[in-house]
């Protein structure tokens, strides 16, 4: 293999002819095994399961040439890990460290598929040989994770080789500032991460405003739990973003870009970091981009593990060392942000969605999706699905598709309850909901939002109160404590929620919580605040039932909240093991050998410990 | 102290004496000791011509940093919404019954800290707790006890045995 590295591509010209041999090379070695390592397959153990293919590699001196490539996340996560073995696309899934050998000798080396580890279609039974005969698979549609999975991400080679940095030299001859951000324009490309705002205005705001220089902004401070798309990109793909950047950049007339990472991703600082080296030296990034006089270079911060921080100003703030705290928007940032100059920030995907745009041309995006949202937008698909994991679908497809085709219905036959998107600042969609379209209007109509593409899905075992009180007592600890109705009105609601919970609520406490909501979305300082009370609010307005229940009747509908539901035994599915017996710490339980055990209400202090033993789910909440 | 002041150089240097870069100057002090001695923050507020009482309201306002020193092995415990769902407030408790550690703190034996972060971005292995960066999946209040105990070096073990 010729070495490219440390040699600066001095125009465009000479790029396109190094592709024409990176995209030859990696034809002729037509054998690639790709293990995916991001972070459900990594916790799977897929590190060792890439080492071992390695060795065998390395073992087998025969003529063949096999590539082992790690690949960022491919987004069945549930499956994982996932190995795929090319020619063939072969899709293998649940890998262990036993099945490499065979991998290796039967489709490796023999093009034979090993069936056992095929994904089985549930509805048909068939066996998936490739992906894209998976449902979770054929019904996405890829545009920011279009080379997740396939590109080994700390190799610019190949990101170049699949047709990475196609759009940088296009930008940069063949466009000018105006020109892109007219053409991301037409692609009608709104934030990402959140809010939904046009990115072309943005843009044209921070290149029209005065003031030099002017900074762009990578936000990769995904804080929202249950989220991990942006986390995918920067590790599966992080040349899109530097790509998308550097494109913005030139639009803008900035020089200086900072990616600020959240303190929990270091293999996204590790995989960023390494890619901006690797871009520089290739000439990339740094001082006159392929000869251009176009210069821009981007450094990485970490967050300190502070949720405001995803806050455009709480996030320029900490870029400027100081504690996260927001301040009132009546100046934009893109006039007055980072050091009080022109800066513009968006998050990780919208970044990754450019390079797209610049190749395909507006349009194109803007044939996707639906009149006021396009493109596609990636959603961490978590909770009580049946196929966890990161999938990207065409804005307008409704929830009811995501949870069922994609997601493959809820597990263990229960029955769906509600689906929670947008983070700590949405809200829970119930069933009636289901058939709403997604996109950034509509779901902020259901009292929910897009927010960065968290979708939680829950059974009809999830207490909503709970789960309001879950997101309130986040919200609570992450406010800065810069302004009072964050800082004190967040904890008045826990507190309300805490005792409707423990079956202390009384029967005004539900309006208490509509008025204090009401005061913290008119009167809070940032985002963050004002939208605080929308895990509350939207839990009362489709699960009012619920919180009723907890306060006149004493009772948690779903048997979550302790003390608001009894243990029992049920005496036809009792075995009389005496195991419940044993482990009750309260000697609480009663009954000898072939007798049904029985709970003395008295005693029992509802630790759940009986129900946790149970071998044979004889012990019931009712 | 001359080596301690030697290493607050190397990192000040590290970001051409950036007061901007406070924050990583500090993450990268912290991986060097463990945690924040206030003697190091002084002398790196005074370097960098900032208060310390900035230093201090930056250490104390987020959450990854930490002013007194750390147990042996790193023990994060992911509270993000599906975690939670799934039942690592039960993880939680038992880890906090069993080691005598609350969240944030450190065993008395200084065996691990033991942090409860927001979502460390697994959510689809779900409930996930991470020992010294290696990820653990699906993850049960006995499982995790298991897990930990497995941090006791050997000899200790051995030693513990012989001691019941």
């Amino acid at each position: 293999m010729i070495e490219f590295g440390k040699r600066r591509l001095n125009n465009p010209e000479v790029l396109e002819r190094v592709r024409d041999e990176l995209q030859r090379q990696f034809n002729s070695s037509s054998k690639v095994v790709r293990v995916c390592t991001g972070p459900g397959c990594a916790a799977k153990g897929a590190s060792r399961i890439y080492e071992l293919f390695c060795e065998a590699v390395s073992q087998h001196s025969i003529e063949v040439e096999v590539t082992t490539k790690v690949v960022g996340c491919h987004g069945l996560c549930e499956c994982g890990p996932i190995v795929i073995v090319q020619p063939g696309e072969i899709f293998y899934q649940r890998v262990e460290e036993p099945d490499v050998p065979e991998i290796f000798r039967e489709t490796v080396l023999g093009g034979r598929v090993v069936q056992r580890l095929l994904y089985e279609v549930p509805s048909t039974g068939k066996k998936a040989k490739k992906a894209n005969e998976i449902p979770f698979y054929n019904t996405q549609e890829r545009i920011a994770l279009a080379y997740n999975g396939l590109i080994d991400p700390t190799s610019i080679e190949d990101y170049i080789a699949a047709g990475g940095y196609k759009a940088l030299p296009k930008a940069l001859t063949m466009m000018s500032p105006e020109d892109i951000i007219a053409e991301v324009e037409r692609a009608g490309l709104r934030g990402r991460g959140g809010g939904g705002f046009p990115t072309a205005r943005k843009w044209r705001s921070c290149r029209e405003a005065k003031g030099f220089p002017k900074y762009v902004i990578c936000n990769g401070d995904e804080g929202d739990p249950g989220a991990f798309m942006d986390r995918a990109i920067m590790e599966g793909n992080p040349h899109a973003v530097l790509e998308g950047m550097t494109i913005g950049a030139y639009a803008i007339g900035s020089s200086q870009g900072y990616i600020y990472v959240r303190n929990e991703y270091p293999l996204s600082v590790e995989r960023l970091r390494g890619s901006i080296e690797e871009a520089r030296e290739w000439g990339l990034l740094g001082e006159r981009i392929l000869g251009h006089s176009f210069s821009f270079d981007i450094k990485i911060n970490r967050g300190g593990g502070a949720f405001v921080c995803g806050e455009s100003t709480a996030l320029m703030a900490s870029l400027e060392g100081r504690p996260g705290e927001p301040r009132a928007k009546y100046i934009h940032t893109v006039e007055s942000g980072l050091r009080e100059k022109p800066t513009n920030l968006n998050n990780v995907e919208t970044w990754a969605n450019i390079p797209a745009i610049i190749n395909r041309g507006g349009e194109w995006f803007a044939g996707i999706g639906t009149e006021k949202s396009k493109g596609t937008k990636v959603f961490s698909l978590v909770g009580t699905v049946v196929n966890t994991g990161l999938v990207e679908v065409p804005m307008g497809i409704t929830l009811r598709r995501i949870i069922n085709e994609i997601g493959g219905g809820i597990r263990d036959g229960k029955r769906f309850k509600a689906v929670q998107t947008g983070g700590p600042s949405g809200g829970c969609i119930p069933t009636e909901h289901l058939d709403a379209r997604v996109d950034f209007d509509e779901l902020t109509k259901l009292g929910s939002m897009m927010g960065s593409g968290g979708m939680i899905v829950m059974d009809e075992d999830t207490c909503m109160v709970k789960v309001a009180k879950y997101f309130t007592d986040f919200l609570q600890k992450e406010s800065c404590g810069k302004c009072t109705p964050c800082r004190e009105g967040l904890s008045q609601m826990l507190h309300i929620l805490e005792r409707i919970t423990k079956g202390e609520g009384e029967v005004d406490e539900v309006e208490k919580l509509e008025q204090l909501a009401d005061l913290l979305a008119g009167t809070a300082l940032c985002a963050l605040g004002k939208t605080a009370a929308n895990p509350i609010i939207s839990t009362i307005r489709y699960f009012r039932d619920e919180y009723d229940a907890h306060i006149l009747d004493r009772r948690c509908p779903a048997k979550e909240c302790r003390g608001l539901f009894l243990y029992e035994i049920d005496a036809e599915a009792c075995k009389a093991c005496g195991i419940c017996l044993k482990n009750c710490p309260e000697d609480a339980i009663t009954g000898e050998k072939k007798i049904p055990h029985v709970i003395d209400q008295k005693k029992c202090t509802l630790c759940g410990t009986c129900w946790e033993k149970c071998p044979f789910t004889a012990v019931l909440k009712v | 102290m001359a080596q301690e002041d030697n290493l607050i150089e190397q990192i000040v240097k590290r970001y051409d004496g950036d007061t901007g870069m406070l924050i990583p100057m500090m993450q990268d002090l912290q991986s060097e000791c463990g945690y924040l001695p206030v003697e190091h923050l002084r002398y790196l507020g005074g370097r960098l011509k900032v208060p310390t009482s900035r230093l201090y309201a930056v250490a104390t306002f987020y959450s990854s940093f930490r002013l007194a020193p750390k147990g042996l092995h790193d023990v994060t415990l992911c509270m993000g919404t599906v975690c939670y769902l799934k039942g690592a407030p039960k993880i939680c408790e038992a880890i906090s019954r069993e080691f005598h550690v609350e969240p944030g703190g450190t065993t008395p034996d200084r065996l691990f800290t033991l942090q409860a972060v927001n979502c460390v971005g697994a959510c689809a292995v779900a409930p996930v707790m991470l020992v010294d960066g290696k990820y653990y999946e699906s993850v049960t209040p006995a499982s995790a006890l298991e897990i930990l105990q497995e941090l006791y070096p050997d000899e200790d073990t051995v030693e513990k045995e012989t001691e019941a």
